[in-house]
């Protein structure tokens, strides 16, 4: 019976609902007559897309900034990024040139200049936060929006040759979506994608297996990033950092700075959060400009939290529980959900009112996280 | 030395808290300048917004009093609103009548919200704003469930013209045409002036009664007061003032006069009363006799052509506006009741608080219920003015804009007033209407202006947000660790956002 209690609080009542409804979800899927190995495709692709950008929410949370609702910075990060490389393998001629190297290129290119950025950026944010401490969620929150607004106004103004970026017919601004089919949409997770542009030895990145899709070469990019995320929480500089957000007087006094790790931390959360939406949108087959991420460090904080992680801690297998409960809820009700009734916006209203309710949820468990 | 410092702190702290306001006055002359928009154009479209946001503005007064903060929350009261709104329409009820029934039934619901939600921010204290914010989002998922699935999926509502084709859910814009729009703006002058009169009528008489039979004392002024109503009301019946009065529309420049009659009048009773009641010495007329003269000026200028016509091209609601007015005197007069104090003291220390005996927790609530309920008429009022009721979209940026705008008349977390709020819708609405049309002339690209005004309005929340944890946390951490990041005590400069959001 205790030990049966002891498994009910570690699970918690939250995720033992979601887990549950998920389990619901999947039955009565089936049980209408979809094909299962196609869900659990989507649930599986879905997962491995937003799966970066919930681990981005992890150095946040350890270094003691909590939940990082600002990971709009490195999204934008890493959409700039993701623009810059895109243009220049247009005016390079990458794809006549490199040929089926061209999209590993710009997918470097991208990452590469992503990652540049977000450091940065990061780092300023860090500074701006350590300034903020105890108020860090709701200046995170708006310095993100604004920095979606700011960006909104970037992606107007850039005049880019790429077609598949700027409008047509139009000297200025980007497009809302722009296609990554001529760059480096899929090569790491679209079977089709993989097949037919990469060369044979490349094809286990993604195949088939019947009907279902295995996008190994994302499997294996995530869970890279996974190790490196676990890896360094077991490094000095990352004990230190864990230190930093759990007990910053203690840490103090054992001669860490914690100011600097919660720069650090930030930093590679934004750093996370830019590679994390290059993930997404190689996965997506579209890069989503203007409002479109304005909610998404709302969905990956949901996430990370709908796996256990609390306002303080933060584990991989929290990112990893919870990115598979929320997507995984939200691709499968959309098929059930038409099957019932039919409003396609269904799904939509359910994902706004998991997630705002499992973030109202946690901060009511922690009285806010403020210290 | 002392002395010194304390003038310089003044005049640097007169800087510090109305530098938003300062540098957003200047973002919106340039944008004015930039535009090339006609002034009657743009003074009129800043007057529409007034009429139609200041209500709401008005409604995070008070929580930001009680210490809870910018009220995120007031999607709620919007979402109240709505509720009742639709099944008004739904009902076939319009008119005044119908306006008066919305209030009706959007009031108890509002009571209830601003219930709950108070409960729940005393379950989260000190991270209200942050909650708020999320619940917004939270209550608009359950308000998008109610109107897409409940509402003909459930409580079955057969209307063609509401209901989507398929049966179920809300259509996304609901048309108020010939029920609920305009109920409040349209309402005439005579008419108002003839319901003010019978309520204080009613309550004068009620109170002569009490008075009479020595349960309550009368005062002078009350009766002078009803005196006052008394006269307006026979001259309404003058046949060339009512004719004046019949309408439902004050053009500017007869409000402004009308204004300015008032002050006038009420600066004269200031002299008449020192003068002959009070013998004070002269130089306390210096005082009201100086701004009896600004008065005048001001109307002298009303004379220059090009502000006569902006004046005269400029007609506003009547109601509204007095209901503005009422609101302010709402807000202005609670502070001297004993809930008001106990409101600030709760906003200033809650331990404080708590020692001297204030129920805390219960004050919050009914902060946030107060709050809920503006929230819910100031939203009624915009519907009303606005004309079509977006399903949908209408309640979503509603605190993001509100508290934008106050932010910007400069308030803070913890301080704000009615003048604020005014003087915030007038230049945050300016920019909204300007900002197009500028991004336009600078850029050729309206749709720049139109997101540089998204930007500005979150840019300001973010901004004063983070000064305003900034300065709570210097208080904080002042004697333990400083670290080395106080040698740079500026904000971070390199943070984009944060400049161009000035």
């Amino acid at each position: 019976m205790k030990t049966l209690k002891n498994i009910y609080d570690n699970i918690g009542l939250p995720r033992l609902i979601i887990g549950l409804f998920f389990i619901f979800l999947v039955v009565a899927s089936i049980v209408l007559g979809f094909s299962p190995a196609a869900i659990f495709s989507d649930v599986v692709r879905r997962w491995l897309m937003y799966g970066t950008l919930v681990l981005a929410m992890v150095p946040g949370i350890q270094s003691g900034i909590g939940l990082n609702f600002g990971v709009s910075l490195g999204i934008s990060a890493g959409l700039l990024g993701s623009v810059l490389a895109m243009e220049i393998s247009f005016v390079r001629n990458w794809n006549e040139v490199l040929g089926a190297a061209a999209p590993w290129l710009t997918l470097l290119l991208a990452l590469t200049f992503g990652t540049i950025m977000a450091a940065v950026l990061g780092t300023l944010y860090g500074l701006l936060l350590n300034r903020v401490k105890g108020s860090e969620m709701t200046v995170s929150t708006y310095v993100g929006f604004s920095v979606i607004a700011f960006m909104n106004i970037v992606w107007l103004s850039l005049a880019f040759k790429n077609g598949e970026l700027s409008w047509p017919l139009q000297g200025q601004g980007l497009r809302n979506t722009a296609s990554l089919s001529g760059s480096f949409g899929g090569v790491l997770s679209n079977p089709d994608v993989v097949q037919s542009t990469q060369p044979a030895w490349l094809h286990w990145l993604a195949f088939k297996i019947g009907d279902f899709t295995l996008p190994l070469g994302l499997i294996l990019v995530f869970t890279l990033l996974c190790i490196f995320v676990w890896l360094f929480f077991r490094s000095k500089l990352g004990i230190a950092m864990s230190g930093a957000g759990e007990n910053q007087l203690f840490t103090t006094s054992s001669g860490i700075n914690v100011d600097k790790k919660r720069i650090q931390g930030t930093a590679i959360s934004t750093v996370l959060g830019a590679v994390g939406i290059i993930l997404y949108a190689q996965t997506y087959g579209f890069l989503q400009l203007y409002n479109a991420p304005l909610m998404m460090g709302f969905a990956s904080v949901a996430s990370i939290l709908i796996g256990g992680a609390s306002v303080r801690r933060a584990k991989i297998s929290h990112v990893l529980i919870g990115t598979l409960l929320f997507q995984g809820i939200l691709v499968t009700a959309l098929p059930v959900v038409n099957e019932v009734i039919e409003i396609g916006t269904l799904p939509e209203v359910l994902r706004i009112i998991i997630s705002n309710g499992i973030i109202l949820y946690a901060l009511s468990k922690t009285k806010g996280g403020n210290q | 030395m002392s002395q010194k410092t304390n003038v310089f702190q003044k005049a640097g702290s007169f800087l510090f808290d109305n530098k938003v306001m300062i540098a957003f006055a200047t973002i919106c002359v340039a944008a004015i300048v930039l535009s090339g928009s006609p002034m009657s154009f743009i003074v009129d479209g800043v007057f529409n917004r007034i009429t139609r946001n200041t209500f709401t503005v008005l409604a995070l007064i008070i929580p930001v009093l009680a210490g809870l903060g910018l009220n995120f929350g007031i999607v709620i009261g919007a979402v109240a609103a709505q509720i009742a709104v639709f099944w008004v329409v739904y009902w076939g009820f319009g008119g005044f009548g119908g306006m008066l029934l919305s209030v009706l039934i959007a009031t108890p619901l509002a009571v209830l919200f601003g219930f709950l939600v108070g409960k729940l921010f005393n379950r989260m204290k000190g991270a209200e704003m942050i909650a708020g914010l999320i619940l917004g989002y939270f209550a608009d998922g359950l308000y998008q469930l109610f109107f897409l699935v409940i509402i003909g999926g459930i409580i079955p509502v057969d209307n063609p013209k509401l209901i989507i084709s398929s049966g179920v859910g809300v259509k996304n814009t609901i048309d108020l045409t010939g029920n609920l729009k305009y109920a409040i703006d349209s309402v005439r002058m005579v008419d108002i002036i003839t319901i003010l009169f019978y309520a204080v009528l009613a309550i004068t008489v009620v109170k002569v009664i009490l008075h009479l039979l020595k349960k309550y004392q009368l005062k002078k002024g009350e009766l002078i007061f009803f005196g006052v109503v008394a006269i307006l009301f026979g001259i309404s019946y003058i046949p060339v003032v009512e004719r004046f009065l019949s309408t439902d529309r004050l053009g500017l420049l007869d409000a402004l006069t009308a204004v300015l009659i008032v002050l006038g009048v009420i600066q004269l009773v200031k002299i008449v009363k020192s003068l002959f009641f009070e013998k004070e010495k002269p130089k306390y007329l210096l005082k009201p006799i100086l701004a009896i003269l600004v008065y005048g000026l001001i109307y002298g200028l009303t004379y220059i052509p090009q502000i006569e016509e902006v004046l005269l091209f400029v007609k506003l609601p009547v109601l509204p506006f007095l209901l503005i007015a009422g609101l302010c005197w709402f807000n202005h007069k609670l502070l001297s009741t004993r809930l008001g104090q106990n409101m600030r003291t709760v906003g200033q220390s809650q331990s404080v608080a708590m020692a001297s005996g204030i129920d805390v927790d219960r004050t919050r609530v009914i902060a946030m219920i107060i709050s809920t309920v503006l929230a819910s008429w100031g939203q009624l009022i915009f519907l009303q003015n606005i004309g079509t009721f977006s399903t949908y979209g209408a309640h979503t940026q509603i605190a993001q804009f509100a508290i934008a705008a106050l932010l910007v008349g400069g308030a803070s977390v913890q301080k704000a007033t009615n003048k604020q709020a005014i003087i915030g819708v007038i230049l945050f609405h300016t920019l909204f209407i300007v900002a197009p049309q500028a991004g336009k002339q600078l850029f050729d690209n309206a749709q720049i202006g139109e997101y540089f005004r998204v930007f500005v309005s979150y840019g300001v929340i973010a901004l004063s947000l983070a000064m305003h944890a900034w300065k709570q946390f210097k208080k904080e951490d002042q004697p333990p660790t400083m670290g080395p990041n106080q040698e740079n005590s500026s904000l971070p400069s390199g943070t984009a956002e944060q400049q161009v959001g000035k």
